[in-house]
């Protein structure tokens, strides 16, 4: 194993008895969280970092569950780790899976105590704003009064931007990567196709697929084919699927075809077969309903002013599903709102998915940030 | 020996809102904060000093200032600093404009190309002047928009800019009684402190 990992790590669970009322109204009798820590907390309680995942992610962010398979690797191992941008020698860093998932916490999956069944589709529809509160209340059950730094990508960054217009004082530092300060109608757009091809799949069965043999193997793994292709850069599916063979040869016409045919349907239907449809309809639309600014009569920098946590806000240059002019509309905001913030555009091939990617100049610009963090903890 | 950050910081009223164009690695602002208590941003391009304004903890925007500045809000600062910038910029007279109508004040500081010693290698030597000031040859530099200080107050007479205060510094980096009277002729550096018209 490398010397800059995490190491073999073992999910826990944590379980909140007391019931948990959502912002539609709904309410949990009960929720549990999956989740991972890495580091040391220090004696203070000051070091804690808080990891919000995205749409398909989960509580393993880092290290191995299975030291000898490298399929088990955490899905932000490269950045998360001793010596990582996120050091884990300096940084109590925590990963959890949120409500309405699939990896272990109170989901779509889980049983619904009322009936005795699988929630399925009767599960309350979750919002980021739901996620920011029951993250607050992980929290309080982990004895962690403030964060150091609350991080995302996409959806994540998204939590990130809320954890720090809702709970002010329980964030000194805001990362929002690859974010949006809400969904433009072509994000939307694309989410309902998605949604629609979950939804007309004949094994949906009005979401109460879990009892039958069945599930919406077909409409899951063409919504995420299609979310996939939106994560990518037109740029960097030219390098990938080899396009730039500018030959009259229909062999090579059929290569490109073939590659890109096989690469999407490999993926759509490796997600499929791992992640839950109902919870993916519910992350679509808790993506669609997120915008901060609603509650303060559609101003940005109003919802904005009631941060007092430092941003760092970083985008992508191929990024079109939250593309760069977004993340400056977040930064400009902070501005306006009196917010401190520092901004970084990267340069990158990958689209949307760079978020993800170890590209230096953008794990450098992470490594600086957090650095000056744990050194402002030192003093 | 005053450095020309020390000319600045004089310049800057407590507890200002700056906004510091072509920031560095935010010395000046890390300066500032720590000695007047400034809140604000710096804005600069180039990786490795917004990666040095990080490791500092100053405030830094990535954006090309070539590209305007038309998204910072009118009055949304009290001062706006670019600091021996002006002379790479493809348009320096509209973002004296912009700088002058983002903030209530702004400072501007910049080579002078008639220091006598830019005068001597063009008069003798018959080639553009290559000094510590401006390091690059004429094929290589930054530096698109050299002007002297006499052009800049025309400028500043023309666009009806209010010079609120001026300093000049001569080659051991002093104003002297020398450097006010032949300004732009002992004067390496300029300093110059702008408010709109009154």
């Amino acid at each position: 194993m490398e010397a800059d990992s995490v190491g073999v790590v073992t999910p826990e669970c944590a379980e909140f008895n007391e019931p948990f009322k959502m912002e539609n109204g709904a309410m949990l009798p009960y929720f549990q969280l999956m989740y991972e820590t890495y580091g040391e907390l220090n004696a203070d309680r000051t070091n804690a970092v808080l990891i919000c995942h995205a749409l398909s992610g989960h509580h393993h962010a880092a290290g191995y569950h299975d030291a000898d398979d490298r399929r088990t690797l955490g899905w932000w191992d490269n950045c998360i780790g001793p010596g990582k941008p996120i050091d884990t020698n300096d940084f109590y860093v925590v990963a959890l899976n949120n409500i309405g998932g699939c990896h272990g916490s109170t989901g779509p999956t889980s049983n619904n105590p009322e009936i005795n069944e699988p929630y399925g589709s009767d599960f309350p529809q979750v919002t980021v704003g739901d996620w920011v509160n029951s993250q607050a209340r992980f929290a309080d059950y982990l004895g962690i009064e403030s964060f150091a730094a609350v991080i995302g990508g996409s959806l994540g960054g998204m939590q990130a931007m809320q954890w720090a217009i809702d709970y002010p004082d329980r964030v000194r530092n805001a990362l929002l990567i690859a974010c949006a300060p809400n969904l433009s109608a072509q994000n939307i757009a694309f989410n309902e196709i998605a949604r629609q091809a979950i939804l007309k799949d004949r094994n949906f069965n009005e979401g109460r697929y879990l009892a039958a043999a069945s599930k919406p193997m077909d409409g899951l793994g063409t919504a995420r084919m299609l979310g996939h292709v939106t994560y990518l850069s037109a740029d960097g599916m030219e390098l990938k699927f080899g396009g730039d063979v500018k030959s009259d040869d229909a062999a090579d016409y059929y290569d490109v075809v073939g590659e890109v045919t096989s690469y999407l349907q490999y993926n759509g239907q490796k997600f499929a077969g791992m992640f839950d449809a109902n919870t993916y309809l519910l992350m679509t639309h808790a993506l669609d309903q997120f915008d901060p600014a609603r509650s303060f009569d559609n101003d940005l920098v109003e919802a904005l002013k009631k941060a007092t946590a430092r941003f760092l806000v970083i985008s992508f240059t191929t990024d079109w599903r939250f593309a760069p002019e977004r993340s400056r509309e977040i930064v400009d905001a902070l501005i306006s709102a009196g917010c401190d913030v520092s901004y970084a555009d990267i340069e990158s091939l990958s689209g949307h998915d760079s978020f993800l990617l170890e590209i230096p100049r953008y794990h450098r610009i992470l490594t600086s940030y957090m650095k000056q963090i744990s050194e402002s903890l030192a003093t | 020996m005053k450095q020309a950050d020390d000319i600045i910081i004089d310049l800057v009223n407590p507890n200002a809102r700056v906004l510091d164009l072509g920031c560095g690695d935010g010395d000046l602002l890390c300066r500032l904060r720590q000695t007047k208590s400034v809140t604000g941003y710096g804005v600069e391009i180039e990786h490795n000093r917004i990666e040095g304004c990080l490791a500092r903890g100053v405030n830094v925007i990535e954006h090309d200032i070539d590209a305007g500045l038309e998204r910072f809000p009118t009055n949304s600062f009290d001062i706006v600093i670019m600091n021996e910038t002006l002379q790479a910029i493809s348009e320096p007279r509209t973002l004296v404009r912009e700088m002058l109508r983002i903030g209530e004040e702004c400072i501007v500081t910049f080579p002078n190309f008639a220091y006598w010693q830019c005068r001597k290698q063009l008069f003798f030597g018959g080639r553009m002047p290559v000094s510590k000031h401006l390091p690059n040859e004429w094929y290589d530099t930054p530096n698109i928009h050299l002007c002297t200080i006499h052009d800049f107050d025309t400028m500043c007479a023309s666009e009806n800019v209010r010079v609120i205060s001026r300093y000049v510094f001569n080659h051991n980096g002093r104003e002297t009684i020398a450097t006010k009277m032949f300004r732009n002729v002992l004067g390496v550096t300029a300093f110059y402190r702008l408010g709109r018209p009154s």
